[in-house]
């Protein structure tokens, strides 16, 4: 039996995801730790977080985890979600800045208040944080985008975005206000701003594209 | 196309059933929440949301239960609310699978409640819900008043600046009942409705006062209203959510179909 290490680092609810996962994948040992032996024992390794960004960073520093997600993000099927996604990136404009682990090249920036989408309806405010279902337009051919038709909506909850520097890692775009990266890829890596473990049956779809996935 | 406009059925438990009240004091049994849960999923519902209303303290474990088993099955995002007053209680309803949980009189009567929530389990699982009712008279300009104890205690606080002083606090969204309305099915309040949702920053949910379809697609376009919610009219089969939603579609809103 395959196992995978849901990330347990103390920032936020972790049994939505692990609920997910079982229901996704039942033949798959799915643990929530932050146990560093276990997460290097691990087949797959799924990274969520919600919250502030400094403050996973803290959390991750005070359980010695920094490293060890660095090493397992290297070499393994590697899932991302929601702040699981920023903290790849180098840096994020959060709290006057706040350093993320620098897995991946580029930055996470705040959408800007007031925000409007000029080609839209420009009369419109948009809210922050960006709450709700939004379509994510696929940029790639992915593994993880089996069974999932481009466009599909996930449920989203964010107030910062990602801001990748290279284009290659760029996985899924999502409009809100502007075009901003929903999904991003790299290698092993895939993460995602959306919560799949939120969005009904195309993200337990993608989750269990994730639970197939050998990270090629 | 962009961000979609939410439907949240709204599922009033008392003691473990679904009880939907007319403005709060007539009860009807609408039946077992984990089963009228897995019914609104499949019709499409964009989140759901629980109110517990027991009144005794003894009972409350039960809505824990009903939680935990809906979370087990159904994979969109789900608020609790209804005797959440201290930090223990978010955390004791996120562990039971809820995604946010929903703030009322607690805040009102210690609003740091809400401040030490958001910074402890972040803003966006942290919702407000604004009770308000109309004070002014006819010829005066419209205002709205704060009310806790399901409508029945008024407190003297403004509706508008409270809303912007639980955003400053944390709040990721305000959960926002007419209790003017709530249970007459003659509509939300609009008028509160638009003031709210200019006056903050974060997604407003309307609720009170639903009777039909026009009623829902009112709140988004009239109402200036992010998610729109309701109870009754999902709970007695008046309507199926994707019916709404294909209605709401129809008048130029962005759903998710």
């Amino acid at each position: 039996m395959s196992t995978l290490a849901v990330i347990d680092y103390g920032m936020g609810n972790l049994r939505s995801v692990s609920k997910a996962l079982e229901h996704v994948a039942p033949d798959t040992n799915v643990v929530v730790t932050d146990s560093t032996e276990t997460i290097r024992s691990a087949d797959r390794i799924v990274f969520p977080g919600v919250g502030a960004m400094r403050d996973c960073m803290d959390e991750l520093e005070k359980r010695e985890l920094s490293q060890v997600v660095r090493d397992a993000a290297k070499d393994r099927p590697f899932l991302g979600i929601c702040l699981g996604m920023q903290l790849l990136l180098e840096r994020s404009e959060e709290n006057d800045g706040t350093t993320g682990l620098g897995i991946l090249k580029g930055d996470v920036r705040q959408f800007p208040v007031p925000l409007h989408d000029p080609e839209q309806n420009p009369e419109e405010r948009l809210k922050i944080p960006h709450m709700g279902w939004n379509e994510v337009m696929q940029r790639v051919e992915h593994p993880l985008w089996h069974g999932v038709p481009d466009k599909s909506r996930f449920y989203f909850v964010h107030s910062y975005y990602a801001a990748p520097e290279s284009e290659e890692d760029i996985a899924g775009t999502t409009r809100y206000g502007f075009g901003f990266t929903s999904a991003l890829q790299h290698d092993n890596l895939f993460a995602t701003q959306f919560h799949p473990e939120k969005s009904q049956h195309l993200g337990l779809q993608l989750l269990k594209n994730f639970t197939q996935w050998n990270g090629s | 196309m962009s961000l979609a406009k939410r439907i949240i059925p709204c599922l009033d438990v008392d003691q473990g059933r679904v009880v939907k009240g007319v403005q709060f004091i007539d009860i009807r049994d609408a039946g077992d929440p984990v089963e009228v849960a897995r019914r609104y999923d499949r019709e499409g519902a964009d989140e759901l949301t629980f109110l517990d209303i027991t009144a005794s303290h003894e009972d409350r474990e039960t809505i824990v239960h009903v939680v935990e088993q809906v979370a087990s099955e159904v994979f969109i995002p789900l608020t609790v609310g209804g005797g959440i007053r201290e930090v223990a209680d978010v955390r004791r309803m996120l562990n039971a699978g809820a995604d946010k949980v929903a703030i009322n009189t607690a805040a009102v009567f210690n609003p740091e409640f809400v401040r030490e929530a958001s910074e402890r389990f972040g803003s966006q699982c942290i919702v407000v819900a604004i009770d308000a009712k109309q004070v002014s008279v006819d010829g005066e300009p419209l205002r709205w008043e704060i009310f806790t104890h399901g409508g029945r205690k008024p407190t003297g606080i403004d509706a508008i600046e409270w809303s912007v002083k639980m955003v400053d606090y944390g709040a990721g969204e305000i959960l926002l009942t007419s209790m003017d309305r709530d249970g007459t099915k003659r509509g939300f309040n609009l008028e509160l409705n638009h003031a709210i949702s200019q006056a903050v920053s974060v997604p407003v949910i309307a609720s009170g006062g639903v009777g039909n379809l026009q009623h829902l697609a009112d709140g988004v376009t009239k109402g200036g209203a992010d998610a729109v919610l309701a109870a009754s009219i999902f709970h007695f089969g008046e309507y199926t959510v994707g019916e709404a939603k294909a209605f709401m579609a129809e008048q130029g809103i962005e759903v998710r179909l």
